[in-house]
């Protein structure tokens, strides 16, 4: 067969080529062969393909992100923002933080163990990438009916594979949620958040510069793995009618990259790197248009030179290669000796495969002929943008008047304990320990707070007791009801979570899961939800700095709930000063912060009791969530309070119970005068918190949130054995326990 | 004067900076070892940390165990020197064969990270003299191979020698013969566990609780005081 060299391309100008098969739509074929002015070499029409897939360029979606940009809040924290590997905040006493959440959805469901494995490698190499030493992971699940055979596949194996990889890193996992609902049957979701920690001179950026310098690959041998993954498993929608896609799924070495990220980090410390870039979605083709784009010349490679597993991999499967744990650094020519040292000692494999050039032009060679030649600007940033039609669905209007005002509540207390039972018993708010036990929540022994608490917490100055909060929320219901409010739910909540543990909120980094965006009323919800995160962040003076979209999350006409998930870095100067959600004293004071409303609809109560979802979400306050805030993190640094749980799914009594069972201690509780019992126990109101405070403080306390306006009501005391409603119902703790605890082992274990 | 600890690094150690934390907070100083070196920098004692050397491939601690450093490991280990396997190490530790038995896949066949009870059943070990027998305390537990097991004429020896040294109390969280969670051998200098001491040193962090300090302190005072 002939080499299809950029001299043969350009003489061939009629040959047929099989873009339709690697994704790219005729017009997109077309821009290319526009842009080359001759017909795309193979190897390049796989680059172009991969790099102008959904999930490499954004293309439906690059229009609405602007939004964050635009609407980015002043702060000074930010160090990098949208569009590096992962944002870097600056958390003070000279560190920065990084972190980020993404998708690993498609492979998931087609491999759960390998393709959640795989999402927590790339999202700890976008944060070595950026020259931080990666601290923690957490781990936003959304999967399809808990009792759905098909769950029963996919969350054990997403489990074990999060865990197989992350514990293997030495990575803590420290939060995450685990929601089931039928819509995600055929299309789970796995995100993976990672957090990093470096000093403010250690940031490194993905880009090439310096003619002359090293272009450096290390890590794995490039194999037959995830070939095209990027550009079909993400990019379509999923249909019986082809054949397995099996194949396209990358298989992980949490081994290979523990060893990368320590030699990376050697590296870092010896300062001989100019710019790195991790290979994740669309590999070679990826990293090498990046880096190049980014920097200032151009880049010559010898894919002759790239390390391989399978020496009978074409030019164009080694370019679109995802095979993992891969890096590519770029070193100053003097400094290559002790960078190849340094991957010798950790046993990594690295091999110079090419340089950066005083051209413009991506050039790339396979035996002594040139078989790509591009402007890397064209594959890795100026590729298609689509501004996709979009329209409010016509059965949202339906959707929202379907109240759940209508639906039968419990009409005593004898009724008002059983659909407590039922809503802690039930898969979405029973506990998840049977999940999280499979993490490694320990290693690195700075870890402050994992789930269940509000957010994870870890320290990163031993010194000075310095530590980071993440908290990551999404509740596609809300988002399914009222995409734009929902988004701002999500992020409310996530806020709010983190500000519960003490830790002062600062910025943002979102996964948007989505369906097909060629479905006008997605594409509508994908807006909306954009239009209101940017909003709330810069209402609440927290930045976007980067994130992920996952689209396509659909299974012919049936899309996912919208579902952006939201997670929030805070900081605390002090762990020692962190509130975790247990009730641990007896005879503290329960204090409920924040209005609470008669907002039923889209609740967990609906759904558990009544199966039923319509009508309007929460209302959402911004301003409130800010106040709420600034009480909590007031009140944790000066010892007011010694616990707080946001509420939220499942309202006051869902937040109750977990806090009485994390301490071991019950609680007796008074409904206000005048209040619905059912409401004040069930209603999802955002903006509020339960906390316990010792009654050397509750003056102090009260005054306080007096004196701020926030509104604060004395609902009980933490005492006994039983979780008392006066004048309602009691149930003892080891009847709650058991009602919570079950339910997960006995589905899955 | 205080005594030198060595924590080795293999490949895929993963515990290893938070041993060497655990050893300061004792009030020893950390030397960081490296597994390709034989040299020992004149350590007094030797902890091996957790972790996944070499991935777990072929089989947990088999590939960590030719590792250059453990020759010289082994050599001293006969000496009399001190050296501490925690869950990885004491996989490394069976392999060669310092200590009897062998860790298997955890018979619920899922990783597993909990706060474990152990009861200290004999607190005459390098490691374990600033514990009383019988004193039960907490520290957490995290591993996919953790269920121990060896011979019943093996198991019967441990037994009677005493050198059962910790057992998992309220829950055998793995399936591990006898409830053992460590072993020591026959000279108490060469102790192996599974649950992890390291992480239980610092109140604020991870379970709250301290009781895994005293490793760190009993062999501390042994080597000052010797």
């Amino acid at each position: 067969m002939t080499l299809d060299t950029v001299k043969h391309a350009a003489g061939t100008p009629d040959v047929d080529q099989p873009w339709a098969e690697l994704g790219l739509k005729k017009e997109e074929y077309e821009r290319v062969r526009e842009i080359l002015g001759r017909r795309p070499t193979g190897a390049e029409l796989a680059m172009y393909s991969v790099m102008w897939s959904e999930h490499c360029s954004y293309k439906s979606s690059k229009v609405h992100l602007r939004q964050f940009g635009e609407k980015a809040p002043e702060t000074d924290a930010l160090l990098v923002g949208i569009g590096e590997n992962a944002g870097v905040v600056d958390v003070g006493n000279g560190y920065a933080v990084t972190f980020k959440v993404e998708s690993h959805n498609h492979p998931s469901y087609v491999e759960p163990y390998q393709g959640a494995a795989t999402g927590v490698g790339g999202i700890v190499r976008d944060i070595i990438a950026m020259g931080a030493r990666p601290v923690a992971v957490v781990d936003p699940l959304r999967m399809g009916a808990a009792d759905h055979p098909d769950t029963k596949r996919v969350l054990p194996g997403v489990v074990a594979g999060i865990g197989g990889y992350g514990n293997c890193l030495g990575l803590p996992n420290i939060g995450g949620e685990v929601v089931f609902d039928a819509c995600y049957q055929g299309n789970p979701l796995v995100n993976a958040g990672a957090i990093g920690v470096m000093r403010h001179e250690d940031i490194h950026l993905a880009k090439a510069s310096g003619a002359g310098n090293k272009v450096i690959m290390y890590g794995a041998r490039t194999g037959g793995d995830g070939i095209g993954g990027a550009s079909i498993l993400a990019s379509e929608t999923f249909d019986d009618s082809k054949p397995s896609k099996r194949p396209a799924v990358q298989v992980g070495d949490p081994f290979q990259e523990k060893l990368l990220i320590e030699c990376t980090l050697e590296a870092f410390a010896e300062k001989l790197v100019v710019g790195i870039q991790d290979l994740g979605a669309a590999g070679i083709s990826c990293a090498t248009s990046e880096l190049a784009s980014n920097g200032s010349g151009g880049m010559r490679v010898e894919l002759d030179d790239v390390p391989l597993r399978d020496s009978t991999l074409s030019p164009e499967e080694i370019l679109m290669s995802e095979s993992q744990e891969r890096m590519c650094a770029v070193v100053e020519p003097e400094k290559v000796d002790r960078f190849l040292e340094i991957c010798e000692k950790w046993d990594v494999t690295a091999t110079v495969i090419g340089e950066v050039t005083d051209g413009d032009r991506l050039e790339i060679f396979w035996h002594g002929e040139k078989i790509v030649d591009v402007d890397p600007r064209t594959v890795a940033h100026e590729g298609p943008v689509y501004e996709r039609p979009y329209a409010r669905p016509e059965w949202q209007d339906t959707l929202q008047a379907d109240d759940a005002a209508k639906l039968a509540r419990p009409a005593n207390g004898d009724e008002l304990r059983e659909q407590v039972l039922k809503l802690v018993s039930s898969p979405n708010q029973a506990s998840k320990s049977w999940i999280t036990s499979q993490y490694d929540h320990f290693v690195q022994g700075n870890t402050v707070l994992a789930s269940p608490e509000d957010s994870g917490m870890i320290r990163i100055d031993p010194e000075t007791g310095l530590g980071v909060a993440l908290a990551t929320d999404g509740n596609g219901r809300f988002a399914k009801l009222d995409p734009y409010h929902g988004a701002q739910l999500a992020l409310a909540e996530s806020y709010r979570n983190v500000a519960a543990t003490g830790a002062k909120p600062l910025a943002v980094s979102d996964c948007l899961n989505f369906g097909s965006p060629e479905d006008p009323a997605v594409m509508w919800q994908f807006a909306e939800a954009i239009r209101g995160l940017a909003d709330g962040c810069q209402q609440l003076g927290t930045p976007v700095t980067g994130g992920n979209v996952s689209l396509y999350n659909q299974t012919g006409e049936a899309a996912i709930h919208p579902t952006p998930v939201v997670a929030v870095l805070g900081v605390i100067d002090d762990v020692a000063r962190r509130t975790p959600i247990a009730f641990a004293e007896e005879g503290q004071l329960l204090y409920l912060l924040g209005d609470t409303r008669e907002e039923l609809s889209g609740s967990a109560w609906a759904q558990v009791v009544h199966d039923h979802l319509g009508g309007l979400p929460p209302q959402v306050d911004l301003e409130r969530e800010r106040l709420l805030a600034e009480i909590l993190i007031s009140a944790s640094r000066d010892g007011m309070i010694d616990a707080a749980h946001d509420l939220s799914d499942g309202g006051l009594v869902q937040a109750l119970v977990e806090s009485c069972l994390k301490g071991g201690k019950g609680a007796r509780v008074v409904i206000p005068d005048g209040q619905d019992p059912f409401v004040t126990l069930f209603s999802e109101s955002a903006g509020r918190a339960v906390v316990s405070v010792p009654r050397s403080e509750e003056l102090r306390f009260t005054d306080m949130c007096g004196a701020r306006g926030l509104p604060v009501t004395r609902i009980g005391v933490v005492d006994g054995d039983v979780l008392d409603v006066q004048g309602q119902f009691s149930i003892p703790l080891s009847e709650l326990r058991t009602a919570h605890e079950e339910t997960i082992p006995g589905i899955f274990g | 004067m205080t005594a030198r600890i060595g924590v080795i690094t293999f490949p895929g150690t993963l515990d290893d900076r938070d041993t060497q934390r655990a050893v300061r907070l004792a009030g020893a100083e950390a030397v960081p070892l490296w597994h390709k070196d034989k040299d020992l920098k004149q350590v007094d004692a030797v902890v091996l940390p957790g972790g996944f050397s070499y991935g777990d491939y072929l089989r947990a601690g088999a590939i960590s165990r030719f590792s250059p450093v453990m020759d010289t490991v082994i050599e001293q280990a006969k000496a009399g020197m001190p050296v501490l396997g925690i869950c990885n190490g004491f996989q490394v530790l069976t392999e060669t064969h310092l200590l009897p038995g062998a860790m298997l896949r955890n018979n619920h066949l899922h990783f597993i990270c909990r706060d474990q009870k152990l009861r200290v059943e004999n607190a005459g070990t390098a490691w374990t003299a600033d514990y009383t027998a019988g004193q039960e305390i907490n520290v957490p537990l995290k591993n996919i191979d953790g269920r121990y097991v060896a011979d019943e004429r093996t198991l019967d020896e441990l037994e009677a020698e005493g050198r059962v040294a910790f057992r998992y109390l309220d829950v055998n969280p793995n399936g591990s013969l006898r409830d053992i969670a460590g072993i020591t051998n026959a000279a108490g200098n060469v102790v192996g566990l599974m649950p992890h001491p390291e992480h239980a040193v610092e109140p604020l962090i991870g379970t709250g609780r301290t009781d895994g300090l005293g490793f760190f302190t009993s062999i501390l005072k042994k080597l000052v005081n010797a």
